[in-house]
């Protein structure tokens, strides 16, 4: 199922950037972004969003804004902040992290992510994130080191891809990743 | 396994192929032709010049899941059509069955269009090029060391462990093909040429797997004995 994910950030320049980052990522629906911190709340409300991504200046209690919605709330830092002001956050991306890193950290944050049953034949956001390094050709070491996990953790998720899927080579999952709007010409080799 | 159960000469073929319709493109590359009325197995052998316990042997091995002859069975039996049987499976394989299932690719791919269309039908090609890369390998070395061994004759500069070693899996992105193909592919206005498609690749892919088996339970043991026997 995808994430439904709300970015609130003044900075249009960061917004169409974040956009950018994230178009095509099947995991994932891009709500309208908000710029404007002032009717937050009753945005959320509106619409629903399973991850809130947001710069953490524009607001001063994010408890509150979470209030018993099962939201995942991740911070948008630029630069170093204290680290009181991250409390309260589910976690953090910083704008200098990479294109994987990025898309990685929102889809631990997804709720949802914990719990999954053996029945569940859907890739978890893990394991496509994998996928899609593997699509462009990356070697174990190679993704072990973009997501900073170890090669032993990168196989173990390789198996469980082939076990969900039925495909073995690299060659048959770069199409399924294809198929799946996982991954984009651009980003083939 | 009961052997029991395995064929004999003198059952009629027109039984073995009714009981088991996809023997019949099997016994062709045997060597066998068609219109063998209703004669038995044995006498059609024998009108076709084919060794009757090898006949047996490859139709009992594609027939029973699991079976593998014995290595007594195998050193007992006329293996001097397995090359050659080998050679015209591998012409059908490439020359016929791989380019069938390629032309509805092609019909499925020109409908996905674009870059998933192109990425879809390169998969294939590439493995159609591994596969023949397969072949040519086992048409230039292995098949050619096999025959003067039962010539008597041995080139010790090849083995058959470098067979085994090197003998790389054909049948693998066969099955992630059939995955994506009936899994994974977005629906089609007309279903048809994906149905098709998926029964050939079945096919095709239970074949090969017969066919390795036959290369690696069958060929290999016989090769071994004749290595052994030859330099010992």
């Amino acid at each position: 199922m995808k994430q439904r994910l709300l970015i609130v950030e003044p900075s249009e320049l960061i917004i169409e950037g974040l956009k950018s980052i994230l178009e095509g990522q099947i995991r994932f629906k891009v709500l309208e972004p908000e710029m404007n911190p002032e009717h937050l709340e009753e945005r959320i409300l509106a619409s629903r969003p399973d991850i809130v991504l947001i710069n953490p200046t524009m607001i001063t209690n994010p408890a509150k804004l979470r209030g018993d919605r099962p939201i995942a709330l991740v911070a948008l830092v630029y630069q170093y902040v204290e680290r009181d002001v991250l409390k309260g956050y589910d976690s953090m991306v910083d704008i200098r992290d990479s294109r994987a890193v990025i898309i990685e950290t929102l889809a631990q944050a997804s709720p949802g992510e914990t719990g999954q049953s053996v029945t569940n034949y859907e890739l978890t956001n893990r394991e496509t994130a994998v996928l899609i390094e593997l699509a462009q050709g990356k070697t174990n070491k190679e993704i072990a080191d973009a997501l900073n996990v170890s090669i032993h953790t990168v196989i173990s998720h390789r198996k469980n891809i082939t076990h969900k899927t039925g495909i073995k080579s690299v060659a048959g999952l770069t199409v399924y990743a294809m198929l799946n709007n996982l991954i984009d010409e651009s980003s083939l080799l | 396994m009961n052997n029991k159960r395995l064929f004999t000469g003198e059952a009629r073929l027109s039984d073995l192929i009714t009981a088991h319709p996809s023997l019949l493109s099997i016994i062709t590359r045997l060597g066998v032709p068609l219109g063998f009325g209703d004669r038995s197995i044995a006498d059609v052998c024998e009108t076709s010049g084919v060794d009757t316990a090898f006949f047996l042997l490859i139709c009992n091995v594609y027939t029973f899941t699991g079976y593998v002859p014995s290595t007594a069975t195998i050193l007992g039996t006329d293996m001097t059509g397995l090359v050659p049987y080998l050679e015209r499976s591998h012409k059908y394989y490439a020359g016929k069955r791989l380019p069938h299932i390629e032309c509805h690719l092609d019909a499925i791919a020109a409908k996905l269009g674009g870059r998933i269309g192109q990425v879809f039908i390169s998969f294939f090609k590439e493995y159609k090029r591994d596969v023949e890369a397969h072949f040519l390998h086992e048409e230039k070395d292995v098949f050619p060391h096999i025959r003067m061994l039962m010539q008597g004759k041995i080139d010790t500069s090849y083995s058959i462990r470098d067979f085994l070693q090197n003998h790389s899996d054909i049948e693998g992105k066969l099955d992630d093909l059939l995955n994506i193909i009936f899994k994974y592919l977005p629906p089609q206005d007309d279903d048809d040429n994906v149905l098709d498609v998926v029964d050939d690749i079945l096919r095709l892919s239970g074949d090969l797997k017969k066919h390795t088996l036959i290369e690696e339970k069958i060929m290999v043991p016989m090769v071994q004995h004749l290595e052994n026997a030859i330099l010992s």
